[in-house]
């Protein structure tokens, strides 16, 4: 494997982690609030959804990605209301906020598009172009450090710089403000912020609107930034492979950023050699597709790593002295 | 906090959840600008207005049956199965294995064969997630949702790389032998001299489904194992207390979950279709979630909701071929259904119990 | 209200004040005019009803509380004590009633009202963020932006403060679930005190204390009201309303149905009051004739899945026909203990000691309950509702629980119900279980009968040996004689009975010997006759009687006894059912 070969594999990483990455972001603030949220797949494929269609039919990228903050928020509304006004089971709240998406998005797209599903291809304003950051072409003759700039962190649609800024923001809000000293709070002992006076409901509410904010954003870049419009299921378990990387990252934003990366790096590898050649037999491609799913289950099993989930996690709050 | 009566707790909730989400399904589909009611009538008539209607109606739920069952006795448990898909698909696995492994002389040797390769399978498929979930804490509700996607993936390798007979480019394994042919319920129909469900795939699994129903009720309310199985459900800590195994319980329930869930192959894969295909389980292990749910994860309940179900997908074709509403419509409603009977559950019951609490 | 005597400074006494000697009636139905002459009273409830569905909790309670006093507050469990104060704290809205704190009527519609009119609660069960540093707890929801490095530094400086004024010492960065449990009272209080209470309500604050932390945290109590503050206790230890208060009012079945200074009256006329009628404190225990060891553990150690070491060599040897007490506050080791004889040690824990029952040797390590009740040893958990009982399960399932693969409940696989049935029937008659329905769900049970229900099952299962823990908590009194009673039956018959209680007056009352705990040790054995509290104390504070003072046996701030925030476990936990979570691991 060549050097150039390399450079390639990190630059499609950074494109596979990003939706990982903000959807894993998304689950941070809501479990972090103390509510688990197994929804987040149904809600980034509501998002690619809603900004494909929206960009395909306005032909603009922007409202593209309105219309996807506002599909995943609208299915965040459902999960708050079962989950904190109705104190219901927050995993088959999940469950079924994942059905509803699957459902809508093709019911939706059918009857809209009548493409079987898929929106229409995005081109033009209606994608996110590639940014280049300053500097690009001057560096990129540098030995290394040159490609690494120019080709693995330059060059890459505005989603991903976001993604990559949410992380330190995300640090910054938990453990410098008392919105975040209360969200952790909340999270772990959700009378000790109710005794204190502060609204257990109002916190969890604004924690799942952050969530529905960033998943929104991670469906945005499915559809407009890493594909060119929608097709029926493209999530393809991302949600679910997000929130192992949030156990992975035992709930805290810099290493959700090391896990995440981590999973976009195999789906890069998987994607370059579907089938390994080892010699005597090949590893299929079929494998290769299965990897981060097996990697997950590896992870949940613990065997790499310990994780402490938020204390609160999945259990409704009901006021008792 | 006034407690509802015992019926309306049982009947009457879950009747208003329904309506809820039907009402809802209503709008959407007028939000699709098609006619509710047309749509109503339409899916009555395809599956419940003839025998033919009928044959497909309990086909389905037989499917629905062996999901829900298998996710109803994971939820005694207090386990979350969402692998019933997964497990299903393995299950198919196993029943084409032992199908394509002799020339079987009649179905009354191969039946019993197929539903012990069935089971096998799909308990094999559960194993895994139950022993780290029993040993290692890790989270079932994920990793059966990872052993559907893994589960895909191994039986598309195994049918384009293994099963797939010489010169065929399709991703299926060879037709069963005739030996494996399950009689259909429109042949014992016949046989009574009754003319039933012609051309339908309602086969003599379904009776094996409503006996699996009258097993499970046993299991679950009259026997050791279930008392065992519903205490560790409720409360680990009363059942360590009790000497209920922990890591028993969750293995022993899984397996029987997965068993159910696999068995469901008997029906599709060797009552129907008769030779293993890609993706054969077509959703159901997922639909059994909201069977359990309307259930209530009673078999009685479960044996009326999966009729439900079944009449719900086999509608949803109809209407896929007489409308423009397509048939993921049956999604939505399954979400719809999971979301008000599981978890807005509150949203029906706080209301009723105010009602009560005046009264 | 009542300013008695041995406390100055006082709150100025008005005209009003002169019915403090009239009878206890007359006396909580004293006008409101305790402001005629004075400061007004800190607190001033009228015709406060609460209800819950068809639960009277609260019934027209009139209650008065003077600027710069203790008033305590003492009743049975579910007199409504709790639910009075959680309306004060704008957890509940009454359905009926007027409160005026400092003169001036307000509605507390919520906490935050609650705070801003100057009145904190230390809650029985803390409210404090366990992985959080004492610091970020204080400031919790009293931040004073949307910054937290300002905060911080206001609030640190204010700790020092708060410390030296009431002796309140606590390290602002250690981490809360490393604090010993009387330090996490002390950040509790100082929560409060943050927050510039006037009122603190201390819920039952000294179950979880030694008597020594129980001392200190008095003498805390008692600065506080010579600085004006106002306080009220809850609790239901009539020796602390004697010890500490000024004035009482005891309530009983959500009324309020007598309020008198404290000096008027005595603990037996307080638990009259409290029952509403004549109460025997006295179980009618007579001596013991133990009969020979049936029960030796030797060298038991046990490191927790975490590498804590939490039992440190424990030798028990308990004979027939006897009580053996364990004292000790709650968490140092008492739960573990007697989850590895019941033959459940935690997940994950490492297991090593002797242990015979009758000369025959029992597995440590290995986890089966079931063996151990087949072996002879029944165990009544501290727990009834997490342990005990399967809340859901019906009285007849429940009574067979832990023993339910008897052969008298069918052979083979299936269960005979009839005949569990039956059986429930029949011990419900013999332990007065009321509402005798075998059919009715566990959770529809009064505390007191849940509890009667575990101690059927286990006394008629006929153990060699019964390990009791806590087996009055949340029971009321009445409940509370009948099982006193029935254990002491069971020794008569020659049953061995290790008894856990947090309660030292359960310990001294039913004991025939006593061993304290502490931080996962023996501390020493005595004998009921031949001790006190005060010594039981020092040894349950982890300090030896010869050398220490009694009022010197207050635990470290680090260290001791076990995380208190092991989830679930080694607390207090009568609050209330635990629920059934939907989630097993993480996710």
């Amino acid at each position: 494997m060549d050097f150039a070969t390399v450079i390639q594999i990190l630059d499609s990483a950074v494109r596979l982690m990003t939706p990982l990455l903000l959807a894993c972001l998304a689950g941070l603030f809501s479990e972090r609030s103390g509510i688990f949220d197994i929804g987040l797949e149904g809600k980034m494929l509501m998002a690619a959804f809603a900004s494909a269609a929206a960009a395909a039919v306005t032909g603009n990228v922007w409202i593209g990605l309105a219309a996807g903050v506002a599909g995943s928020a609208a299915l965040s509304l459902v999960h708050g209301a079962a989950s904190i006004t109705f104190r219901g089971n927050q995993l088959i709240s999940g469950v079924a906020i994942n059905f509803l998406a699957s459902g809508l998005t093709v019911l939706l797209g059918q009857t809209w598009f009548g493409l079987g599903g898929r929106t229409p291809a995005l081109d033009g304003a209606a994608r996110f172009a590639e940014w280049q950051l300053p500097f690009a072409a001057q560096i990129a003759p540098v030995p290394v450090i040159g490609p690494l700039y120019a080709d693995v962190l330059s060059g890459h649609t505005p989603l991903v710089y976001v993604a990559l800024l949410a992380v330190p923001a995300t640090w910054w809000l938990l453990y410098r403000t008392r919105f975040g000293l209360r969200l952790r709070a909340v999270g772990e002992n959700p009378a000790s912020v109710d005794t204190a006076g502060v609204s257990v409901t109002r916190l969890r509410w604004t924690a799942i609107a952050i969530t529905g904010l960033l998943t929104g954003l991670a469906g945005a870049y499915l559809a407009t930034g890493l594909s060119a419009g929608f097709v029926k299921e493209m999530s393809a378990g991302r949600g679910y492979i997000a929130l192992a990387a949030l156990i992975f990252a035992n709930w805290r934003p810099w290493r959700a950023l090391g896990a995440t990366f981590l999973f976009g790096l195999m789906e890069a590898v998987a994607n370059r050699f579907p089938g390994i050649d080892l010699g005597p037999f090949t590893v299929p491609s079929m494998f290769m597709n299965a990897l981060p799913y097996i990697l997950t289950v590896i992870i949940l099993a613990g065997f790499i790593g310990r994780a402490t989930p938020p204390r609160a996690g999945g259990e409704p709050y009901v006021k008792e002295s | 906090m006034t407690r509802l009566p015992r019926w309306a707790d049982i009947v009457l909730t879950p009747l208003l959840s329904l309506v809820l989400a039907f009402a809802i399904s209503a709008l959407v589909i007028l939000a699709i600008g098609e006619n509710p009611w047309t749509a109503l009538t339409t899916m009555v008539t395809g599956a419940l207005g003839s025998s033919y209607g009928w044959g497909f109606t309990l086909y389905y739920a037989t499917n629905f049956i062996f999901t829900a069952l298998a996710v109803a006795v994971a939820s005694h448990a207090g386990l979350f199965n969402i692998g019933a898909e997964g497990q299903a698909t393995l299950g198919g696995l196993g029943v084409a294995l032992v199908a394509l492994a002799l020339p079987w002389p009649h179905w009354g040797l191969a039946l019993p064969a197929a539903m012990i390769g069935a089971a096998l399978f799909g308990a094999a498929w559960a194993f895994v997630p139950a022993i780290l979930q029993a040993r290692r804490g890790s989270h079932i509700v994920i990793t059966t949702i990872m052993f559907n996607f893994i589960a895909a993936a191994l039986l598309n390798y195994v049918l384009v790389n293994l099963m797939r007979p010489v010169g065929s480019m399709d991703p299926a394994s060879a037709r069963f032998p005739d030996g494996t042919h399950l009689p259909k319920l429109t042949d014992l129909a016949a046989s009574a001299g009754i003319e039933w469900g012609k051309n339908t795939p309602a086969n003599i699994t379904f009776l094996i489904a409503v006996a699996a129903c009258a097993l499970v009720w046993l299991l679950i309310w009259r026997t050791r194992l279930g008392y065992e199985i519903r205490s560790f459900g409720r409360s680990e800590r009363a059942a360590r207390y009790a000497g209920i195994s922990p890591v028993r319980i969750t293995v022993v329930a899984m397996l029987i979950s997965g068993a159910l869930a696999g068995l469901m192959a008997v029906n599709n894969v060797m009552g129907e279709a008769e030779r293993l295909l890609l993706n054969s389980v077509e959703g159901a292990g997922f639909i059994g979630i909201a069977v359990a749910l309307m259930g209530r994860n009673h078999p009685f309940g479960i044996l009326l909701a999966a009729i439900l179900f079944g009449f719900l997908y086999q509608g949803g074709a109809e209407l896929a071929l007489w409308t423009s509403i397509p048939r993921e419509l049956i999604t939505v409603i399954q979400a719809l259904v999971i979301l008000f009977t599981g978890a807005l559950d509150n949203m029906v019951r706080m209301p009723l119990e105010r009602l009560w609490g005046r009264r | 209200m009542i300013p008695s005597g041995e406390h100055e400074p006082g709150p100025a006494q008005g005209p009003g004040f002169g019915a403090a000697a009239a009878p206890a009636g007359a006396w909580a139905g004293a006008p409101a005019g305790a402001s005629a002459g004075g400061a007004p009273a800190a607190i001033e409830l009228r015709g406060i009803s609460k209800s819950f569905g068809p639960v009277q909790a609260n019934k027209d309670i009139d209650l008065t509380v003077a600027r710069g006093s203790i008033h305590g507050i003492v009743g049975e469990n579910g007199a409504g004590k709790s639910t009075l104060m959680s309306i004060l704290y704008g957890f509940y809205r009454p359905d009926a009633g007027t409160i005026r704190i400092g003169g001036r009527e307000i509605a507390i519609t919520d906490s935050q009202t609650a705070i801003r009119a100057g009145i904190g609660m230390v809650f029985q069960h803390f409210k404090l963020v366990p992985n959080f540093t004492v610091l970020e707890n204080v400031i919790l929801g009293a931040e004073d932006g949307p910054w937290l490095r300002g905060s911080l530094a206001r609030a640190r400086g204010e700790l020092q403060r708060l410390a030296a004024d009431y002796d309140l010492q606590v390290d602002p960065d250690r981490t809360v679930e490393t604090l010993s449990v009387g330090h996490q009272q002390r950040v509790e209080i100082l929560k409060a005190l943050y927050r510039r209470a006037e009122i603190l309500i201390l819920d039952e604050p000294t179950g979880v204390l030694t008597p020594a932390e129980a001392d200190h945290l008095f003498r805390i109590l008692g600065g506080l009201r010579d600085q004006g503050k106002t306080i009220v206790l809850i609790t239901h230890k009539l020796r602390e309303i004697m010890d500490i208060t000024d004035t009482v009012s005891v309530m009983r079945r959500g009324e309020i149905v007598t309020t008198m200074p404290t000096r008027d009256t005595s603990p037996e006329r307080l638990a009259e009051a409290m029952v509403g009628r004549k109460v025997l404190l006295d179980s009618g225990r007579t001596p013991a004739v133990p009969g020979p060891a049936v029960l030796d553990l030797k060298g038991l150690r046990m490191v927790d899945k975490d590498g804590v070491e939490r039992l440190r060599g424990i030798d028990l040897s308990l004979r027939a026909g006897e009580i053996l007490g364990l004292a000790g506050v709650s968490g140092n080791g008492q739960s573990a203990l007697m989850e590895i004889l019941g033959g459940y040690p935690e997940p994950g824990a490492k297991v090593e000691g002797r242990l015979t029952l009758n000369g025959r040797p029992l597995p440590l390590t290995r986890t089966d309950a079931g063996a151990r009740r087949d072996a002879g040893i029944g165990h009544i958990p501290e727990d009834r509702q997490a342990e005990g009982l399967i809340m859901d399960f019906a009285a007849w399932e429940n009574t067979a629980f832990g023993y339910h693969d008897r052969a008298r409940y069918g052979r083979g696989w299936l269960m005979d119900t009839a005949a569990m049935r039956a059986e429930a029937a029949a011990w419900m008659d013999q332990f007065d279980v009321r509402p005798r329905d075998p059919d009715l769900a566990s959770r529809n049970f009064s505390g007191g009968n849940q509890q009667k229900l575990v101690v059927a099952r286990e006394i008629e299962n006929d153990p060699t040996v019964l390990l009791i823990g806590q087996p009055t908590r949340g029971v009321d009194i009445g409940a509370i004689e009948f099982i006193h009673r029935r254990i002491i039956g069971l020794r008569d018959a020659g049953r061995a009975i290790l008894l856990v209680s947090v309660e030292l007056d359960e310990i001294m009352q039913l004991s025939d010997r006593i061993a304290v705990m502490f931080d996962g040790r023996i501390m020493g054995e005595r004998l009921p006759g031949q001790t006190d509290a005060g010594e039981l104390g020092l040894l349950m504070a982890g300090l030896d009687p010869a050398t220490t003072a009694p009022e010197d046996g207050i635990p470290p701030e680090v260290g001791g006894p076990a995380p208190p925030f092991d989830p679930g476990r080694d607390r207090p936990s009568d609050a209330g059912p635990a629920s059934p979570s939907p989630s097993k691991g993480i996710i």
